[in-house]
């Protein structure tokens, strides 16, 4: 699968996002590092060049109440619907029902195993393969956490 | 009116997403029927490859500023090493380019070799020649390498910049293996680094062993500082290749769209296979794949 790894916003520690990044690598996927402080229209930009079937987002400074909301509707207005969005980094617990209603289908916080993330990943191959809606447009409510 | 044919035409028309989309499909091996007059004829398809770490998407990021500022639409296609191991690829390229999310006129796409470095060559051209057609003025190549596989990926391009840095002297290698005859400029870079100048010095004087006096220039730059940028700019514009260089790329171009030609064809493993059993020999092996061709 090919995956956009993005950093949003204005936080500037992307250890966790490069390490999912080799993560990811290290298990058959094509990824794509953006590097820090993207602004939601570069990140939509970047997920239109690069074709990509998928974008992680980590955010470690609370601004995902506003950037993420911000970064789906750009999928969307931009025909990239089909996107998946993922979400890495520190999401309170009381966000996540939230980011799952803008069309995020999984949330990994500290102490996610790579594994998990993988076998995340498989699961919505598999539902690609079978017509199973994965992206941003949030048709059957389906996540992974 | 087929879904592929409505694909291009929204892309020449200049659709972002479609020719995006365009351009996954031939990076999985699909051909595009585009007929003449849709291509544009003032493009410039510019290779740059070189060892890993000299700072090549460093100068790329330069590259793509200078032309951005002079009001040019810069395409980028950035190439990376895919694991044989995983088949999976960390490209990074777009890091080190920070002026490449500077807006519409700047469109970058990353790709994998997908084990198959000289593969890649047949879809880069396909991929140039889109970029052209739908308004993209300037394409950059990058490839990372210094092997003999590497630079042939780009001998298609109009111009070849050959990169290398302090402390490598891989080009050096290279000059040895006869293989640098294909670029038409050879930058050093880092030369805020002291060392910069010697390797400058050693490839010049590599160079000056050679009969030809059309070898091609050796520049120092630092694409850190922006330093010496401008002058290679000029030089990759100004450069003329001789008649000899043109030559040689020509054969490798003929050289990896025969490979392409071989690699995809469907008999490929049925050949393998007969050649492994002893039914046929090898000459008969080629004879068989060479007579296909991909209508």
């Amino acid at each position: 699968m090919k995956i956009v790894m993005a950093k949003p916003g204005l936080d500037g520690h992307d250890r966790g996002a490069k390490v999912i990044a080799r993560a990811l690598r290290d298990g058959g996927h094509e990824v794509v590092y953006t590097g820090l402080r993207r602004t939601p229209e570069e990140i939509s930009r970047i997920v239109m060049d690069e074709d990509a079937t998928a974008l992680g987002l980590s955010t470690l400074s609370g601004a995902h109440d506003v950037l993420v909301p911000r970064i789906c509707e750009l999928l969307r207005e931009s025909g990239m619907g089909h996107v998946m969005v993922f979400l890495g980094g520190i999401i309170p617990e009381r966000d996540h029902g939230k980011m799952f209603l803008e069309g995020v289908r999984a949330i990994f916080g500290p102490g996610s195993k790579t594994e998990d993330i993988l076998a995340f990943l498989e699961k919505s191959e598999s539902r690609i393969e079978k017509n199973l809606p994965i992206g941003v447009f949030n048709d059957d409510g389906w996540h992974w956490n | 009116m087929t879904w592929k044919e409505k694909l291009l035409q929204s892309a020449l028309e200049g659709s972002r997403r479609d020719l995006s989309r365009l351009l996954t499909m031939i990076e999985k091996g699909e051909e595009l029927a585009m007929s003449k007059g849709e291509e544009n004829h003032d493009y410039m398809i510019l290779g740059i490859t070189g060892p890993p770490g000299v700072g090549k998407s460093t100068l790329v990021g330069r590259i793509i500023s200078y032309w951005k500022d002079r009001g040019k639409k810069v395409a980028v296609l950035a190439i990376d090493p895919s694991s044989p191991r995983t088949g999976g690829a960390l490209l990074g390229d777009r890091v080190r380019m920070d002026s490449a999310n500077s807006g519409e006129g700047v469109f970058v796409r990353s790709l994998s070799t997908r084990g198959n470095p000289g593969g890649i060559s047949a879809s880069l051209m396909a991929m140039s020649k889109l970029l052209a057609s739908c308004g993209w003025e300037k394409i950059i190549i990058e490839t990372v390498g210094s092997g003999q596989s590497e630079i042939k990926i780009v001998a298609f391009a109009d111009k070849i910049v050959l990169v290398d840095g302090p402390d490598r002297g891989d080009i050096i290698q290279a000059e040895k293996a006869g293989i640098i005859e294909l670029a038409d400029l050879v930058v050093v870079n880092k030369s805020d680094v002291p060392s910069a100048l010697k390797v400058a010095e050693n490839i010049r004087s590599a160079f000056s062993f050679s009969n030809e006096n059309d070898s091609p220039e050796v520049l120092l730059v630092s694409a850190e500082r922006n330093d010496g940028i401008e002058e290679m700019m000029q030089l990759i514009q100004s450069s003329e290749s001789p008649l000899w260089r043109s030559r040689i790329k020509i054969r490798e171009r003929l050289l990896s769209l025969w490979d392409h030609r071989l690699m995809s064809s469907p008999m490929l493993n049925q050949v393998i296979d007969d050649i492994e059993t002893g039914s046929i020999s090898l000459e008969d092996g080629l004879d068989i794949l060479s007579g296909w061709k991909n209508e």
